[in-house]
């Protein structure tokens, strides 16, 4: 008698099986294209790396005339503008988050949070053309008066590392901003209650009581931050002048991985295809680096309980 | 702010008394120093939104919504953004069906199937594709669809290169929302016998859809300001087109195009213009999406 007995439907189902399969398809797309990310670049990359060596990543020389192709200005130019923008953004965007979670009353607050996330919300592009029509014209004023004053022999053009360098500031500060008002917000109450019983004012419970809770996510925030600042194309290749080498000083042309490869890739053809897909792999290895570093740096530094 | 924190607050205020002026005085000075640092934060922001509509109003004219960039001229301005306007919706909306189909699944996966071996690789690689570079996705969609001559230059490659960026951004949202529905509603469907995929499919993901939604709405509005990606993929075209195997315009691109090439007042009020549409339209489904989850 029991032999026959029908096994419940869900159990048997083969509709079951397919559907786990579909799904596991789809997410396995995932790796797939992470994969491919590495393949297409490296195979891509490949004879300019095997035609420069090492001299692809230390060497100074990037001339498509004469075919050489070594990225170092161009690494140096992410990473300066990089960390020039966070110099900038990041005492802002502490302050900011600060301002939000333990200053501003809510009505204020709210829309002061809103509006900082806006600033995420502007394309690129708009950021560029505000670059080029408003902020270079600054800059190249305030070039001209530093020349009249100190008489070095600058020409005054408002293009280059400073421009950049302020434009993703901007950009970078919703990011870092973001995420410190996260890990403040998650600091508890307790360490707050405690620095004010012990007679502590306002700023001392937040130097005291809630900074040095919050500093490692703020931290992780920063280097996300940085993530994003290298990886910013094309407001960069719109102020920064596009120039084959090293910034000689603060305002001179220069050029990012990412904005020389906006700005060479049109017309690019042979060892030059490959030397700039190579920078896109650099540009992959970078940023998936600094990504998981800053992971890293929230998920393991942050104390217990206050984890995002 | 908590009841509790507010407690606190009014607590400390009446102890400020007894602190001496030197504190009182550093105390007052960094809050005058972290509300001036906010202030300069919302600067560009209004600078930015405000030059934009500005600069760009006066350039707007029902023209600019239905010629196309290949009937504008240096001296008189002219022409309009149509073919952009239409690129765009044409790519986004394939990068769309993309994200949606990729990202929901892989969502499902992470948030259905947790104790599968794969789940900590692929959630740990969706998050490396958030943290890629536009312009590497559009470098690695060169390298895959045009280099290779599977397709050219066209919207299809510029689709494909968006949808790469969105995938990631709508993985997260559903196994973020999938992970908010109640267990209770799964084991219910399951306890009246239905298979488990009707459950995730006619239950679970219902229940989720607003959710997914609003990740889907912010991922179009992410990429539908990209136009790094679309450089070396879609490559842009001044003209109309329809047929996704051809080059196509995208507003980034024109604006991109617009502010390069702008040496005349009339090409740089269409830049500005086109600035306006493009931040207009990034701006209301930014709004759309946040209505959407407030709701929720």
């Amino acid at each position: 008698m029991t032999t026959d007995v029908k096994r419940p439907r869900s159990m048997t189902s083969a509709a079951d099986t397919t559907f786990k399969n579909i799904i596991i398809s789809l997410a396995s797309l995932v790796l797939v294209a992470v994969f491919l990310y590495g393949v297409v670049l490296i195979a891509g990359g490949f004879p300019a790396f095997a035609r420069e060596g090492f001299g692809f990543i230390f060497g100074l020389d990037w001339n498509p005339g004469t075919e050489k192709f070594q990225a170092l200005p161009f690494i140096a130019g992410s990473f300066l503008t990089g960390f020039g923008a966070l110099i900038i953004a990041v005492p802002l965007s502490v302050a900011a988050a600060l301002f939000i979670v333990e200053y501003a009353p809510k009505w204020l607050a709210v829309p002061v949070g809103y509006m900082i996330e806006m600033l995420a919300a502007i394309p690129s592009v708009v950021y560029g053309l505000w670059g080029i029509f408003v902020l270079i014209p600054a800059v190249r004023s305030f070039q001209s008066w530093l020349v009249g004053v100190t008489g070095l022999d600058w020409t005054p053009t408002g293009i280059g590392l400073m421009s950049a360098i302020l434009v993703l500031a901007v950009m970078v500060i919703p990011y870092v901003c973001a995420i410190a008002r996260d890990v403040i917000q998650l600091v508890p109450n307790d360490q707050r209650e405690a620095a004010y019983a012990l007679g502590a004012t306002k700023w001392e419970v937040i130097r005291y009581g809630i900074l040095p809770y919050a500093r490692a996510g703020i931290l992780g925030g920063v280097i996300l931050g940085l993530g994003r600042a290298i990886g910013e194309t094309l407001a960069v290749t719109m102020v920064i002048g596009n120039a084959s080498e090293i910034a000689k000083n603060l305002f001179s042309s220069t050029a990012t991985m990412s904005s020389l490869i906006a700005s060479q890739f049109g017309e690019a053809g042979g060892v030059q295809l490959n030397a700039l897909i190579a920078l896109g792999f650099l540009l992959l290895v970078f940023s998936v680096i600094v990504n998981l570093i800053a992971r890293v740096v929230i998920t393991k530094l942050t104390p217990v309980g206050t984890r995002l | 702010m908590t009841n509790a924190q507010e407690n606190t607050a009014v607590q400390a205020k009446t102890f400020t008394r007894t602190v001496s002026s030197a504190r009182q005085f550093q105390n007052a000075f960094v809050g005058g120093l972290i509300a001036l640092g906010t202030g300069i934060v919302l600067i560009p922001l209004f600078l930015i939104v405000g030059q934009v509509i500005f600069n760009g109003i006066s350039a707007i004219s029902v023209d600019f919504f239905v010629q196309t960039e290949r009937q504008m001229s240096a001296i008189t301005g002219g022409g309009g953004v149509l073919n952009a306007i239409v690129g765009t919706i044409i790519m986004v909306g394939l990068a769309l069906v993309m994200g949606l189909l990729i990202g929901i699944g892989t969502g499902i996966f992470l948030a259905e199937f947790s104790e599968h071996p794969l789940v900590p690789l692929i959630r740990v690689m969706s998050d490396v594709l958030t943290g890629i570079p536009a312009i590497v996705v559009g470098l690695v969609v060169y390298g895959l669809l045009i280099a290779t001559k599977l397709t050219g230059y066209s919207a299809i490659a510029g689709g494909v290169a968006l949808g790469l960026i969105m995938i990631p951004i709508i993985v997260r949202a559903t196994e973020e929302v999938l992970k908010l529905v109640p267990t209770n509603i799964r084991e219910a469907g399951l306890a009246l016998g239905l298979p488990r995929w009707k459950v995730t499919l006619s239950i679970v993901l219902p229940a989720a859809s607003s959710g997914i939604i609003t990740g889907a709405i912010l991922g179009v509005s992410r990429v539908s300001g990209e136009a790094a990606p679309l450089l070396f993929t879609s490559l842009g075209n001044p003209d109309l087109v329809w047929n996704i195997l051809q080059p196509m315009g995208a507003m980034p691109l024109s604006v991109y195009n617009l502010a390069f090439k702008a040496l005349t007042p009339a090409q740089n009020a269409q830049a500005w213009a086109g600035a306006l549409v493009l931040m207009l339209f990034i701006l209301m489904t930014n709004i759309a999406a946040r209505t959407l989850s407030k709701r929720r």
